[in-house]
């Protein structure tokens, strides 16, 4: 029998959401770490019991947690996060050098087979590698110091390195995104790097096609189809076919382009779903009405998904890693809002139900599908 | 023996009840106390200190004998009534934010 296991971070702990394959009956567990922030979960694809999560604090700062049990269980590992060598700087937001400083870790992506290899996303941004279930970190310096570093500029939620894609098909490919850099790329393990913002256009920036700059928010891939990559930019939503090396903007007929999160379907490599966000200076929905749009082509067609959402007077906010699917035969899709609930569709999106929908305010949701 | 009081957060995080009992090597200092702490909580590493600059993190208070000591030096010994254990050594989350 299968089984889906939802992990929700929060403003203010993580919780554990488990139902079996059906998804109408839902188990809370949790807040676990309570009162800390929690910005990602996430479990290993090699031994779905072995989860990461990052557990932060403006007080006490960085700390790494592991669990060996499917989440019942967590022990700290290690927090050490170093920059190699001399850290340098970045632009700060007047456009002064800043020296690079450790603040938080964003985003823990586990290695596709290797439950002991993970990889952080940091603020200021950096990318971490761990060989030792996260005892120990290094960091995978070639990204800061391809050149174009001390031109990033911090987003308004800080410079973080938040997104983290593993090709399956290639090993040493990995594609990562940075606000406010834009997207960057290595083949070879994370030794060199390249930006693949071509395409990209950012009005806010003096020159808006910049090779970096851009306020990238997300990018999704499919696994079978690891060269197409969706994006959800501060504003557009954008699209490559050829990882990352050119951008063609897709958001058609959204009534905003604006947004955070983006996903794709499990099982059908051309849908994709995004939240679309009034503005950068409102940040909830148009119109009162949280919708989720969906793509079956791609992009540029969308069609509203309400049946279940709140289509008045809603005005929370959907963020950039709150958003994920599971892998059963009808493809769940799942979001959390900065209203504190967690929404789960287990026929693709076409109808919606809360789950849980009291928590602090969800800053990340992962899933994952068990047998 | 030198009894160190942890905020909330800090005793979930080392599984401790909200006083520890240390012993202290020598100079009784913020950075000996700390060192002892860390050694016997690691958990506790960096989120107290800066894991590679050893300053003290800016939200996280240190008290003794009804004296502020944030800004004493690390080295700086302190007062005799916490080496003799007779006063505590608090670490402390200041009050900010929500």
């Amino acid at each position: 029998m299968s089984e889906v296991r939802v992990l929700v971070g929060t403003r203010k702990g993580a919780f554990v959401l488990t139902s079996d394959g059906k998804r109408r009956r839902w188990d809370i567990s949790g807040p676990y770490f309570g009162g800390w922030e929690i910005y990602h979960l996430k479990g290993s694809p090699a031994d779905p019991n072995r989860i990461y999560a990052s557990q932060s604090s403006g007080w006490f700062g960085q700390v790494i947690q592991r669990s060996n049990d499917g989440g019942k269980t967590w022990a700290p590992v290690g927090n050490k996060f170093a920059y190699d060598g001399v850290p340098g700087t970045h632009q700060w937001y007047d456009g002064t050098p800043h020296p690079w400083e450790f603040k938080r870790v964003w985003h823990l992506e586990p290695s596709l087979t290797d439950p002991d290899v993970v990889y952080a996303g940091a603020e200021d941004a950096a990318l971490f590698r761990s060989g030792d279930g996260g005892q120990t970190w290094q960091e995978l310096a070639g990204l800061r110091g391809h050149g174009s570093g001390p031109r990033w500029q911090p987003g308004a939620g800080g410079m973080c390195l938040h997104t983290i894609l593993l090709d399956p098909k290639n090993p040493g490919r990995i594609f990562i995104a940075i606000s406010a850099a834009g997207a960057f790329r290595t083949d070879d393990a994370g030794k060199s790097w390249q930006p693949i913002n071509r395409g990209l256009r950012s009005d806010f920036m003096p020159d808006p096609t910049a090779e970096v700059g851009h306020c990238v928010h997300r990018i999704a891939m499919h696994p079978s189809h690891s060269d197409v990559l969706f994006m959800q930019k501060h504003w557009d939503v954008m699209r490559s076919d050829d990882a990352g090396g050119s951008w063609k903007e897709v958001s058609g007929n959204l009534p905003s382009d604006f947004g955070f999160a983006i996903d794709v379907h499990a099982h059908e490599p051309q849908t994709i779903y995004v939240v679309p966000i009034k503005s950068d200076s409102e940040h909830y929905p148009p119109e009162g009405k949280l919708r989720v749009y969906r793509s079956r082509t791609g992009g540029n067609e969308w069609e509203p998904l309400t049946n279940g959402l709140p289509q008045r007077d809603c005005y929370v906010n959907v963020l950039r890693e709150a958003m994920a699917v599971d892998s059963l035969d009808s493809c769940g899709v799942y979001f959390g809002t900065t209203g504190g609930q967690v929404y789960a569709s287990a026929d693709a999106g076409d109808n919606w139900t809360s789950i849980v929908h009291d928590l602090p305010a969800v800053v990340s949701v992962e899933v994952q599908t068990l047998s | 023996m030198i009894r160190v009081v942890l905020p909330q957060h800090l005793r979930t995080l080392a599984g401790v009840q909200r006083e520890v009992n240390l012993d202290v090597a020598g100079r009784v200092t913020q950075r000996s106390v700390l060192d002892a702490l860390e050694s016997r909580y690691p958990m506790l590493r960096g989120t107290i200190r800066d894991q590679l600059t050893q300053k003290r993190r800016p939200f996280v208070r240190f008290f003794a004998c009804e004296d502020d000591l944030s800004h004493e030096s690390p080295d700086a010994p302190l007062p005799e009534k916490v080496a003799s254990g007779e006063e505590a050594f608090y670490i402390i989350g200041a009050i900010v934010g929500g």
